[in-house]
């Protein structure tokens, strides 16, 4: 079950290669991209240009069409160095943020798979009756139920959190729901028939038996689960016009032609993610560690 | 010694009284009778043993007892009650042909499963299911997982959890069957000197001539087609035994009187 193996020398190397080959495209790419506006707008003031300005003109400009790395980087450094934790200016503050509606929305995503699963699970009208539905409501882009759920709870009164965790949680919640369905479902007929012998209630069956039996089956859906919940409470971000979190930031950089802002925002909301997600894979670890199938 | 009176009335009660029992599956359209008209009686302290070739109901039989199946006619009273009762009551401890422990659950975990259900404290549940693990010679393997023990010992772990709190049947389906014969040869020794000490009914499947005549008192024969018993032999083995007794004319004798009726029932 160990499913994060430790870096070695052997699996490093690589991975930088891979690193150096997509840096080194990067600037080349930037380069490219950005030679037509800085010819437009630098060189020509200069009349004579050599190749050496106009690499060093696409590489520093103001509102390059592809930012260079260390332009994301200096951002990003002057970002979280310069400015304070709670001002708009760290972007520390927006990751705060927006992982706190990932969280809550994550939590309440799992806690509604995990009832909606049990409930399948225990009644086979419930099996009809719900499943298919739980299906549907993933056919429906986020995108499109985004705004209409943040009017609904707005004119409810619920602002803030509350409307982004429930778009993470409308994300969340269906990786859960199945893939408990399956886990509650996978007890073999003699495990099952066991602990009927010992004369076990329906809740001793469930506690004992089957919520251990899918935990292997949970954590994959949570890892899936907490990626899509980040998703939620970004696009929830972006129609309100909200004032803080990834999601608006990355808008509002397009408002005004920040592209560096955009990457930088981009970034941090990829480094979140990926914590979030080793986060999950850790508890995982830490659960299942002395579990192994025959 | 609440235990006491009971035992007392168990004795005049049968542990196991099955009467007329038959089971069709399938009665509409293609009928299979898996049992037919089974009459059988075990008394407290007996150990019995079914044997019989695959589809003989053998397991089916034991499942009836043990309240996994429903015979369609007939009667079966477990300690005087109905299977379903008796399964309420835990009146039994059935062990399965595989181990069944629980791969997220120590050995300790497992054994004291069928307590955690019965809703016993923890320090009881801790203290009586280290007992059981050392009366099955699993002592020093209590905080190892299953996987980490070989087939045997994982037996032997569930033989520890169907006993864990002491019942008065245990139902064994040829728990022995997916193991080598030199561990089966062990392990039946140990489970013959388990059933010395505490005499415990134990109702037990295998499809072993052997096993059958080493273990138990009374031999029932079975045969399929309709599942059905062809001959119930009494053992003339003393109660104590050790492997040694399998070479013994008396061992022979009834072994060659298990294989004359497996054969007779075949022919039928």
């Amino acid at each position: 079950m160990a499913t994060t193996s430790k870096p070695s020398v052997s699996s490093i190397f690589p991975i930088t290669v891979i690193l150096l080959a997509v840096v080194v495209a990067w600037y080349g790419l930037t380069v490219y991209l950005n030679a037509p506006g800085a010819i437009e707008r630098v060189l020509d003031a200069l009349s004579p240009w050599t190749w050496q300005d106009l690499v060093n003109a696409t590489l520093n400009m103001q509102r390059p069409v592809l930012p260079a790395p260390h332009q994301v980087a200096a951002d990003l450094w002057t970002s979280l160095v310069d400015w304070p934790l709670d001002s708009p200016r760290n972007l520390l503050y927006h990751v705060a943020v927006t992982g706190e509606s990932t969280l809550v929305g994550f939590a309440m995503g799992t806690a509604l798979g995990l009832v909606l699963s049990i409930c399948i699970v225990h009644s086979r009208t419930l099996d009809r009756a719900l499943l298919p539905w739980v299906v549907a409501s993933q056919s429906v882009p986020v995108l499109a139920i985004a705004p209409i759920v943040l009017v609904i709870l707005g004119s409810m009164g619920f602002s803030g959190v509350a409307p982004k965790a429930v778009i993470a949680m409308y994300l969340c919640f269906f990786p859960v729901t199945v893939a408990m369905v399956q886990g509650l479902r996978s007890p073999q007929v003699i495990e099952t028939e066991m602990m009927h012998t010992y004369a076990a209630s329906r809740w001793q069956a469930l506690w004992m038996l089957r919520l251990p039996a899918a935990l292997p089956f949970l954590f994959p859906a949570l890892r899936v689960g907490i990626a899509a919940g980040l998703v939620g409470a970004m696009v929830a971000e972006l129609p309100t016009g909200a004032q803080a979190g990834l999601g608006a930031r990355l808008l509002t950089g397009s408002y005004y032609g920040q592209t560096i802002q955009i990457w930088s925002a981009l970034v941090m909301s990829a480094l979140l993610g990926l914590t979030l997600t080793g986060i999950v894979a850790t508890i995982e670890t830490l659960v299942l560690g002395n579990r192994r199938q025959a | 010694m609440t235990q006491s009176p009971l035992l007392s009335q168990a004795s005049t009660v049968p542990a196991v009284q099955v009467t007329q029992a038959s089971l069709i599956y399938n009665p509409l359209q293609a009928p299979v009778h898996a049992l037919a008209d089974i009459d059988l009686s075990i008394a407290p302290g007996e150990f019995v043993s079914l044997i019989g070739p695959s589809g003989c109901g053998k397991t089916t039989l034991l499942r009836v007892i043990a309240d996994l199946e429903h015979i369609t006619s007939g009667s079966v009273l477990v300690n005087g009650v109905s299977p379903h009762e008796a399964r309420l009551a835990r009146a039994y401890g059935y062990v399965f042909q595989a181990p069944a422990l629980f791969p997220w659950r120590t050995v300790l975990g497992n054994v004291k499963l069928p307590l955690q259900i019965q809703g016993r404290s923890s320090a009881e549940c801790d203290a009586i299911a280290r007992q059981h693990i050392e009366r099955v010679g699993l002592s020093g393997f209590e905080t190892k997982y299953p996987w980490q023990l070989s087939g045997g010992m994982q037996q032997r772990a569930s033989i520890a959890r169907a006993l864990s709190f002491e019942p008065r049947i245990l139902m064994m389906d040829e728990p022995f069957g997916a193991l080598d014969e030199i561990t089966r040869d062990r392990l039946n020794e140990q489970l013959q000197q388990l059933w010395q000490r505490e005499r415990r009914t134990v109702v037990f499947v295998t499809h072993s001539i052997a096993e059958a005549v080493y273990l138990s008192t009374r031999i029932v024969v079975m045969s399929p087609r309709p599942g059905r018993i062809v001959r119930v032999i009494e053992s003339t083995l003393p109660d104590e035994r050790h492997l040694g007794l399998r070479d013994s004319p008396e061992f022979v004798a009834l072994a060659h009187a298990v294989r004359e009726a497996l054969a007779d029932g075949h022919d039928e």
